[in-house]
């Protein structure tokens, strides 16, 4: 093979840094939606890598749930401080009482829904105009089929039958005011695509990724951590597992699985074992309905 | 392991959903859950199977009325190769969809129902991947089962779309005889079919050589952003990031910066801020320059001797994608790569009719859907190559000043 070769990791990466330097050109007030999880990791490595060795041009936003694992806002901290980048938090738990929003109830009480206030509320506060997403597109069937740069109107909203086309390498930008654009760099990579490139250049992951022993109740099947947030019933068993998470959301409503991998060849090999998706095998609230993704970023969730 | 990306076109019921769902059921890139969901959804289909369509079917939209109406990405490994499939459906959007899909794509796979044979949808799919220069076509002839695995048939087509491929110059076109729904000859060869000596159609998908597809040896450069880092310790730092869009640049080398004209030297160059000697497409890559010379975002850096067309007006082919027609006289602006203009259509010379390419005259407007021959303006000059030779740097797009739309394809005569 010639030595001006890219193999798939390479091409992604390069996509991936186009679009960044894309956002960071085209847009005044550009912002990272920072999750805490691997992909939004690995989102802001592949931002440090297109404007090295300048600073990332736009703040890590994280939009706090209040539901966090200690573990990974740890981690958010110490990577904002590493890479030298802006970090804004903005709190589910102020726009609750600021607007007087009814907290979810139950035994996994997720305020997924409530992040959607939080964030329009700090877009309009920055006047973001992009928001930059860790969205891929083989997590979820809607998600397909969402372009790259993917305008969304003053409400936040995503509308299916009124995407631009998006041609070539060619990403337009162009919005009205009031409007801002979500884009998502890592569209084409899959799961396990992030678990190789996370392998390949050596990226740093919270604790909560690798095997671990956690007190555990099990809920239809999957594995939910006790936390301040759940707190078992009367005829829950509590269990301890060595667990470790595929995600990183909320820990009212991500679970995890049983697992003995401690470090990434081991998770790697286990994810190529399994065939359950991660979308399915990790969030509790996903499953309700197949178009609650769809109904999701119609209102403006990421 | 490599990357491909390709494209499936057929009529609407030729098989498409089908055999998108096969490729991804059979090469083991359906999950356990995703396959429980379908089971659920396929539960009340009398005969128990599942529906391998609906895997590939997005949007709720399209589930209520049954009918695929946008582009949707597709993704699955082998051992070999990692795939994306733009899955861009048959329906009244049609060409606005396959144009969009096949904009990425290094390979098209038209289907054809063996029931049927080459029909119009075949030559039109087959014209546009000629005009967007798709470099691999297969024509994958499905229900093969429904034929009873003819051989006469499958040849009858094959002598049919070799006609239409001459016609179009099509090159490097492979015909694989498939059935979607039973699986012969998607992942493995087929029993049945034992008069076929190809290969499967994954394992062709696996071996196709697209090595050749990128081009070394003209050298594109067009700066998307530039890094200013103003730190104690850089700085003097100015570097101009942008992706290598065809071709290798080093070190040391002489080059051109364009449209200005300018002249001077690479003194370095980082590939994720590691410094390197060369890089090469379609590495995302940061130039420095031996001379303070003023260049913004948009300008290309080109090697002397080896110059691009430098322009402003400007012989296109439009492919229209907006409900809004085109008039003459209408202004856009037009985006190459990261180059953003001022545009104006001055002239439409010809439509080009999609299912035989004869030109015809333009009356009215430019509809959705029409592909035209124009002349184009723009306020200041692009440094292109005509899209016949080079994809990568012949290709644009124009967008509407008033609604932001991206309207039209442009390919750059
Ligand atoms: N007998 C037979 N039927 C097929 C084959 N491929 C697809 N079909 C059927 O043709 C119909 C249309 O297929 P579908 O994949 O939905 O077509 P699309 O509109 O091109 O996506 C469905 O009823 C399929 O089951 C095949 O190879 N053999």
């Amino acid at each position: 093979m010639s030595k001006y070769h890219l193999d798939y990791l390479e091409q992604l990466e390069a996509e991936s840094i186009h679009i960044f330097r894309e956002v960071a050109a085209q847009f005044e007030r550009p912002a990272l939606l920072f999750s805490g999880g691997k992909d939004s990791i690995t989102m802001v490595h592949l931002a440090k890598k297109a404007f090295a060795p300048g600073k990332i041009p736009f703040p890590l936003v994280h939009i706090d749930t209040g539901h966090n694992f200690p573990e990974a806002l740890e981690f958010r901290d110490w990577l904002a401080k590493e890479v030298n980048a802006t970090l804004v938090v903005r709190k589910v738990e102020d726009t609750i009482k600021e607007k007087n929003l009814t907290e979810p109830k139950g035994k996994f009480p997720s305020r997924n829904w409530l992040q959607t206030y939080t964030l329009l509320d700090t877009i309009e506060e920055f006047k973001f105009d992009a928001c930059i997403g860790g969205a891929r597109r083989d997590e979820e069937k809607a998600r397909a089929k969402e372009r790259i740069f993917s305008v969304r109107d003053e409400f936040g909203q995503w509308n299916p039958k009124l995407q631009r086309p998006e041609l070539w390498n060619i990403y337009n930008g162009r919005i009205h005011k009031g409007e801002n654009v979500r884009v998502f760099p890592i569209s084409n990579w899959t799961e396990l695509d992030i678990w190789n490139y996370i392998r390949k250049e050596n990226i740093d992951l919270p604790s909560i990724y690798f095997a671990h022993e956690r007190q555990v109740i099990e809920h239809e099947g999957q594995l939910v951590a006790i936390s301040e947030f759940v707190q078992p019933d009367a005829n829950d068993v509590v269990l301890t597992k060595q667990v470790r998470y595929r995600t990183v959301g909320d820990m009212t409503c991500t679970a995890a699985v049983e697992s003995t991998a401690a470090n990434l060849d081991e998770v790697i090999n286990e994810i190529i074992a399994t065939r359950i998706s991660e979308r399915g095998e990790t969030r509790i609230d996903d499953k309700v309905t197949e178009a609650a993704m769809e109904d999701r970023k119609k209102n403006g969730y990421f | 392991m490599d990357l491909l990306r390709f494209i499936t076109a057929g009529s609407v019921d030729d098989g498409k959903s089908t055999l998108i769902g096969r490729l991804l059921y059979d090469s083991k890139n359906i999950l356990v859950d995703q396959l429980e969901a379908l089971e659920k959804s396929t539960k009340n289909r009398t005969d128990g199977s599942v529906d391998l369509a609906l895997l590939t079917d997005g949007l709720r939209a399209e589930r209520e009325q049954g009918i695929t109406i946008d582009v949707a990405y597709r993704y699955f490994t082998t051992p070999k190769r990692k795939f994306i499939i733009a899955d861009a459906p048959g329906h009244v959007q049609y060409t606005r969809n396959m144009i969009t899909g096949a904009s990425n794509a290094s390979l098209i796979i038209v289907l054809v129902d063996a029931r049927q044979g080459v029909v119009e949808q075949t030559r039109r799919h087959s014209i546009i991947a000629s005009l967007l220069k798709i470099p691999h076509v297969v024509v994958a002839i499905n229900k093969m089962d429904l034929v009873e695995y003819s051989q006469d048939i499958f040849n009858n087509i094959v002598i049919d779309y070799a006609e239409v491929a001459k016609q179009l110059g099509l090159k490097n076109v492979t015909y694989i005889p498939i059935s979607a729904l039973k699986g012969d000859n998607i992942v493995d060869k087929s029993e049945i079919i034992d008069w076929y000596d190809g290969k499967p159609l994954l394992e062709f998908l696996e071996e196709v050589d697209t090595a050749h597809d990128i081009d070394l040896d003209n050298a594109r450069f067009q700066v998307q952003f530039v890094i200013r880092p103003q730190t104690e310790e850089l700085h003097d730092y100015r570097g101009y990031a942008g992706k290598i869009i065809s071709g290798i640049y080093k070190k040391g080398e002489k080059v051109k910066v364009l449209p200005a004209g300018l002249e001077t030297t690479i003194s370095k160059l980082e590939v994720g801020g590691r410094e390197v000697e060369e890089v090469f497409a379609p590495q995302a890559a940061v130039i420095q320059l031996a001379d303070d010379i003023d260049i913004s975002r948009g300008d290309a850096i080109v090697k002397t001797g080896d110059t691009p067309v430098v322009g402003n007006e400007l012989e296109v082919l439009l492919c229209w994608l907006d409900d809004k027609p085109l008039q003459t006289g209408n202004k856009y602006y037009l985006q190459h790569n990261s180059r953003l203009v001022r545009a104006v259509v001055r002239s439409i010379e010809y439509k080009l009719d999609v299912n035989t390419l004869q030109q015809q005259p333009v009356e009215g407007g430019v509809k959705l859907n029409e592909v035209v021959k124009a002349t184009i303006k723009t306020a200041s000059p692009l440094v292109y190559d005509p899209y016949d030779q080079f994809v990568v740097n012949g290709s644009a797009i124009l967008v509407d000043e008033t609604s932001n739309s991206t309207v039209a394809a442009v390919l750059l005569q």
